[in-house]
């Protein structure tokens, strides 16, 4: 075994990395070396402890003394006196803003760690086609539990809980089931909504392929809870992986006798099926859901009847999303008081995210409600890469609305994100930097919803339309001021008029860049500018004669000839011929070579 | 086999989670390294099948006694293929970036050696547990 | 029934629980716009898809509008129909549809008779703020219907006509978002699908985006031709309808000024396919009584229940669906081939001109009559019995055209022999009245007595489906009548799963029979207009001295001059057909 005493861990994550993580493990190198240390302790580089607002990050391993903000001057003291003398360095102890006190690790160990994962608990901890991983973490233990209670009291847990939905609409789950329960039929049915098509979302894929136990259990519950004795998953078909692990697992619970009839001796019976969706966005829509199970076209009709009234074939229906369900076995095992100690008044419980974009870090977390979307951004995820400044977020995905710096510090819960003009949708998380347009982005999300617009309503099938017209007509440099009016006035109609919830929220991402981007929206329409460059109607290549040494790279790699020049002397661009395809710009060793 | 009452289950639990212990524990547990690999479509499409079979013929290669396995999404999508190592007796680390020359220094430096190397991935969430 | 209290634009209103917003603004006379929602009261026919949102309403306390024509009221309620909020939304709704419409509307065949126009102009839509690009479709043109898709507005009314009230199942939406339209499956033309032409999606097409296949060109040509003998029949539903087209109140009888519109017109003889409504109860009532007797005398493959067979929608339909049913229907002509072949032996012998220098125009309530008139079968050496089928509306167009003011036309009579016809003809436009008009002579002539009474009320009414047992002077007669495809659907499989026995059954495809017609003037949705051409169906029926079919002195000389008698070989080559299994005929093509 290994020769080693001791472990430096050094954070080589992106964020730290800006802040000399490189420097710090070359500095610790050479210190060891100098006290002839070098082999008995070694150096290691790690990735994001997610912390970066402390960063960069220094731990000793095997006494787990976690130091923040260590820069390369402090290298040296921590050599010599944790290292050699074993004194741990106070002054780069944490201090824990709330009790004034410097934290050691050894009482507080885990404080920084931003993640709380109750939905995720078991992905990439249990293997997923092992039914008795599964069990051996508590599996099956909440369905045994419910079974021994009596509907009415399992459901009212499930109030208690404070749980809301996480598919996006935040409807209080126990309510819902209650609703179902009530309804008096000769069958009902449990749905769970795998449909998952926010653009960059994929929390429900990743729970269904690395704990499906943990939704056949909650779905089992349910259907316990509110008087159903079959659950259908709807996923799409595009999940082949989560569809194959779902299906060994309700084979294993069948086996198991945790599906099927009598379940553990509670004459409670209970089986799952699949359907397959086709991957429309629509679909997530729980009344077209229902519809496309049925096997009609995947359209929203209007409610009420709700599902929990008239659902798939007519009968209650109670649908729930992936997440939501992943979340009830623990709420169960743990007790609602800890369930409800966990995030906001409003908003119990944690929510995962699918970060994205122009973060260091891009991954799926699960956090607690009420975090900060600063904590989020920068310290899960690192911060934005290559340094840039941060410009916007956007939550909610396409029904979402881009937040800004001035919403960094808001707590996270389904009513805040709401009351700042965006929503927490099913998770979708998308970072973006200074050099994205806002404009762009709004198109961007607009493309999007024209693409999954099931077309049955006015105002989502023409209106979006219109509304992306003149975006393009915005960006391409053709827009006159009252076209952003044009745009506001439509997109609250479209909110207003919509069917369903694609539709009503479908303008978020324009109204909410109109909101805080207004300017970018001005310069595009009245200096035909854009900001950020992106827009290629909008800019222009120049080549800064000062800077051009005539290298000849640029006009080598111009793919329509637009570049002239003698060798060594600067060159020129012919703005007549240039299709702005940015390789010039790209290839340019000099800078020299501009975005105007 | 079928669970008939809640009784049943948690003896199954119990069995199960002592068959896990003697795998951690046990008397051969010295010589068990556990070894998982995220096994979701965002690992699998960054590689991480290819990561597996190679660490499963490595560790057989080397006569190491290791259990493979797979797992769900770690959920660093940025660093994918993520595995987690369990040395018998000390704390799972989770290395990110694992392709087969990664493996190879893992099995390398830390599987046989126990020291650590660059790429530790810190785990940055609280468990329900704690 | 739960009443409950809500306020509407500031009036207090008590409606029934379960009644919808737009429903109870009515009571209180508070009309709130609609464009896809469509309602046939009393017929259980409903289109509300909830989709135009051109009826939202404002709604206190709630975060969005609501549409009207999908929202409960609920007790409570503060609903405003008109304020700035609900009329702005309302205005740009319509624009959004109108930027995605052809400005066509000078040339439209819809015209005058377009809900969009009128909603356009009742919102007093001047200017669409929201110019973009419009969907463009190719056209798509079979032999009785047009499908000129640039102008749908996605109101559903044919999808759900044609899957719920037809049960036909051939259009439904496809494509998503802006591309999204109704069409055939895998986007084929109607002639290649099972489509009946009962012209039913054309009926309830609030735009130009159905209409039925233009013939007035090619007739007016036949008109202008020196060479030709033009002659025109029309069908019982017509003269209860065509009246609307001039704005008389519907329901008026317009049988006199009709023939007399159609001889300004220059047809050269004007008869009534009420003749040969006469003529198919003959044959098909011979037909019936030919069956009962064997089934009566034990012989086991009479096949019975009798269908009708009048209907070329309700062909079509059997034709593909009910493939293993082609022997059950009568094999009687309908009323328009019966006359057309007629017309060019009998007719044409008597006037001694050659078949091919004699036009035959029928004037149908119906689009599919379009289609049947170009059956191969019905045609000699390609020369059709009958060439061209006029809808109402087409007539209507056609004598606006040639300046003729309806209104101060005077009544003028049929023209003879194929003018003639009994009260038994006429009813033949309403549901259930083909089967009463086959009970009055299939009576007499069983019993061969004379009938106590001709008004079968039993048969008579609106409800989808009706039985009746007629009683034959000791012998019960079981009697089925449905009207609307989805009907004859649930009769026909309660037949084939042993559920119900009829002797004789009457089916038409459309919702009240001919008089609720894919080729009328349009009804808009009320249903009531549908009751009333039936009332004046059954009027004229009352005002005939005859009233039996087998009374019609010129049906009499008709078979002894030429026929001999109902089943007779020559009728029998004339007058009956046989049908096809077409279930297949797509699988085949590919």
């Amino acid at each position: 075994m290994a020769d080693y005493k001791m472990h430096i861990l050094v954070c080589g994550g992106t964020g730290c990395r800006a802040s000399q993580s490189d420097k710090i493990v070359e500095t610790f190198k050479t210190e060891l070396e100098m006290h002839g240390l070098d082999d008995e302790v070694k150096v290691v580089a790690t990735g994001c402890f997610g912390f970066c607002e402390k960063g960069p990050i220094v731990k000793i391993i095997p006494d787990n003394t976690f130091y923040v903000q260590a820069g390369v001057v402090d290298v040296k003291d921590i050599v010599e006196e944790h290292i050699i003398k074993g004194r741990p360095l106070k002054r780069l102890l944490y201090h824990d803003p709330a009790t004034k006190s410097q934290v050691t690790d050894t009482a507080h160990i885990d404080f920084y760690k931003k993640q709380v994962r109750i939905a995720l608990r078991n992905c990439g901890f249990i293997n997923p086609e092992n039914i008795e991983e599964y069990i051996a973490r508590d599996g099956y233990a909440a369905l045994g539990s419910v079974l021994e209670m009596k509907p009415s009291e399992a459901t009212q847990m499930v109030k208690d809980s404070g749980l809301r939905g996480r598919g996006g609409g935040g409807f209080p789950t126990g309510l819902k089931w209650e609703i179902t329960a009530k309804e008096k039929s000769d069958q009902k049915y449990v749905v769970c909504n795998a449909d998952e098509g926010d653009p960059g979302a994929f929390m429900d894929r990743s729970i269904l392929e690395g704990d499906p136990h943990s939704v056949i259990e909650a779905m089992a519950i349910c259907g316990y809870c509110i008087g159903a004795g079959k659950g259908l998953v709807y996923i799409r078909a595009e999940y082949p992986l989560a569809i194959n692990r779902l299906k060994i697992a309700l084979n294993q619970a069948r086996e198991f006798g945790l599906l099927g009839n009598d379940i553990l001796g509670s004459g409670f019976d209970f089986d799952i099926d699949i359907r397959y969706g086709a991957g429309a966005f629509v679909c997530g829509e729980e009344t077209a859901l229902i519809h496309s199970m049925e096997g009609y076209r995947g359209e929203p009709t209007v409610k009420p009847p709700f599902p929990s009234v008239s659902g798939y074939l007519g009968k209650p229906t109670n649908v729930n999303n992936v997440e939501t369900f992943a979340n009830i076995p623990v709420i169960f095992n743990k007790g609602v008081e800890w369930f409800k100690s966990i995030g906001t008044e409003n908003s119990r419980g944690t929510k995962v995210f699918a970060l994205a974009g122009k973060v260091n870090n891009v991954g799926l977390i699960e956090v607690p409600m009420g975090i900060t979307l600063r904590e989020v951004i920068f310290d899960i995820g690192g911060g934005i890469r290559g340094g840039k400044k941060f410009k916007a977020v956007q939550t909610g995905g396409p029904s979402g609305g881009c937040l800004t710096e001035q919403h960094l510090d808001t707590p996270i819960d389904y009513d805040n994100l709401i009351a700042v003009g965006s929503m927490m949708g099913s998770g979708g998380m998308i970072v973006m930097d200074e050099d994205d347009c806002m404009v762009s982005i709004a198109k961007f999300y607009l493309e999007f919803t024209l693409d999954e617009s099931c077309g049955k309503c006015t105002p989502c099938r023409i209106g979006n339309k219109r509304l992306h017209e003149i975006l393009v007509k915005i960006t391409s440099g053709n827009g006159i001021e009252e076209d952003i009016e044009r745009l506001r006035v439509l997109g609250n109609v479209i909110k207003e008029t919509s069917l369903c919830g694609l539709g009503q929220t479908s303008p978020n991402p324009v109204l909410s860049t109109l909101d805080n981007f207004y300017d970018e929206y001005l310069a595009h329409v009245n200096d035909k500018k854009c900001p950020a460059g992106q827009c290629k109607d909008l800019v222009h290549y120049e080549i800064n004669a000062n800077a051009c040494t005539g290298c000849t790279l640029c006009f080598r790699n111009c793919p329509v000839g637009a570049i002239s020049g003698e060798k060594k002397m600067p060159h020129y661009i012919d703005q007549s011929l240039c299709i702005k395809c940015g390789v010039c710009f790209e290839k340019c060793r000099f800078k020299a070579i501009s975005i105007v | 086999m079928k669970i008939k009452t809640l009784a049943d289950l948690k003896k199954i639990k119990a069995e199960v989670q002592e068959k896990i212990k003697l795998r951690e524990q046990g008397e051969n547990a010295g010589n068990i390294v556990q070894v998982k690999v995220a096994m979701a479509t965002c690992g699998i499409a960054s590689g991480a099948k290819e990561t597996m079979s190679f660490i499963i013929e490595e560790l057989d290669f080397r006569g190491i006694d290791a259990v493979v396995t797979q797992t769900g999404c770690m959920g660093y999508c940025y660093a994918e293929p993520t595995i987690e190592v369990t040395l018998p007796g000390k704390d799972p680390v989770v290395y990110g970036y694992v392709d087969r020359e990664k493996a190879r220094q893992i099995i390398d430096e830390y599987i046989v050696k126990g020291e650590l190397v660059d790429g530790i991935i810190p785990v940055n969430y609280k468990t329900i547990d704690e | 029934m739960d009443k409950i209290e809500l306020t509407i634009d500031n009036k207090t209103v008590e409606v029934s629980k379960g009644t919808t917003i737009l429903e109870a603004a009515k009571t209180i006379g508070v009309h709130i716009p609609t464009l896809c929602h469509m309602k046939l009261h009393d017929m259980g026919i409903e289109n509300k898809p909830g989709g135009c949102r051109v009826c939202v309403v404002e709604v206190e306390g709630r975060r969005n509008l609501a549409p009207a024509c999908v929202t409960e009221a609920l007790n409570g309620m503060k609903i405003n129909t008109h304020s700035m909020r609900v009329v702005n939304a309302r205005r740009t709704v319509t624009e959004l549809i109108i930027s995605d419409h052809p400005y066509e509307c000078l040339t439209c065949a819809k015209a005058g008779n377009c809900e969009l126009q009128q909603l356009a102009q009742d919102l007093g839509i001047r200017e669409i703020h929201y110019e973009g690009e419009k969907s463009v479709y190719r056209e798509d043109t079979s032999p009785a219907i047009i499908r000129d898709l640039d102008k749908c507005i996605m109101c559903r009314r044919c999808e759900m006509m044609c899957n719920e009230v037809q049960t036909v199942g051939v259009l439904s939406a496809i494509n998503r978002g802006f591309q999204a339209v109704v069409s055939p499956p895998f986007e084929q033309n109607l002639d290649h699908s099972v489509c009946t032409y009962c012209g039913q999606c054309v009926a309830v097409c609030p735009t130009g985006a159905l209409t039925e296949v233009d013939h007035t060109p090619a007739v007016i040509r036949a008109l202008s031709d020196p060479s030709k003998t033009v002659i025109v029949q029309t069908a019982p539903a017509v003269r209860a309808a065509l009246g609307e087209a001039f704005g008389l109140e519907p329901g008026t009888l317009v049988t006199g000024k009709m023939a007399a519109a159609l001889r300004r017109l220059g047809f050269d003889f004007v008869f009534d396919t009420d003749f040969a409504a006469d003529l198919t109860i003959m044959e098909e009532g011979t037909e019936l009584l030919g069956r009962l007797s064997r089934h009566l005398e034990g012989d086991e493959t009479v096949k019975l229940p009798i269908l009708t067979s009048c209907c070329p929608a309700w062909v079509n339909f059997f034709e593909h669906q009910f493939p293993d049913l082609k022997d059950i229907p009568s094999s009687a002509k309908s009323p328009q081939q019966m006359f057309g072949a007629i017309a060019k032996t009998y007719f044409a012998d008597k006037q001694k001109i050659d078949r091919k220098e004699l036009v035959v125009v029928s004037i149908m309530p119906c689009v599919a009559k379009k289609y049947e008139c170009s059956r191969e079968e019905f045609s000699v050496d390609g020369n059709p019995d009958v060439d061209y089928a006029l809808t109402t509306r087409e007539l209507a167009a056609l004598i606006k055209l040639a300046n003729i003011d309806f209104h101060v036309l005077p009544d003028e009579e049929f023209d003879h022999p194929l003018g003639e016809s009994t009260g038994a003809g006429v009813i033949f436009g309403a549901t259930g009245g083909v089967i009463e008009a086959a009970v009055r002579t299939a009576y007499e002539l069983y019993t061969k007595k004379s009938l106590p009474r001709l008004d079968f009320e039993e048969l008579r009414g609106m409800e989808g489906i009706r039985e009746a047992t007629i009683d034959f002077d000791g012998l019960p007669i079981k009697i089925g009548i449905a009207h609307g495809l989805g009907n004859a659907r649930k009769l026909l499989e309660d037949i084939q799963s042993g559920k119900s026995q009829f002797h004789a059954i009457e089916i038409m495809s459309c919702p009240g029979g001919c008089i609720g017609g894919g080729g009328q003037p349009y009804h808009r949705s009320n249903s009531s207009i549908l009751k009333k051409r039936q009332m004046a169906i059954y009027s004229e029926d009352k005002m005939k001295i005859l009233r039996k079919s087998h009374e019609n002195p010129y049906i009499i000389k008709l078979y002894e001059e030429f026929l001999g008698k109902p089943m007779s070989e020559k009728a029998h080559h004339l007058l009956h057909t046989n049908y096809f299994d077409r279930s297949t005929i797509f699988e085949q093509e590919d």
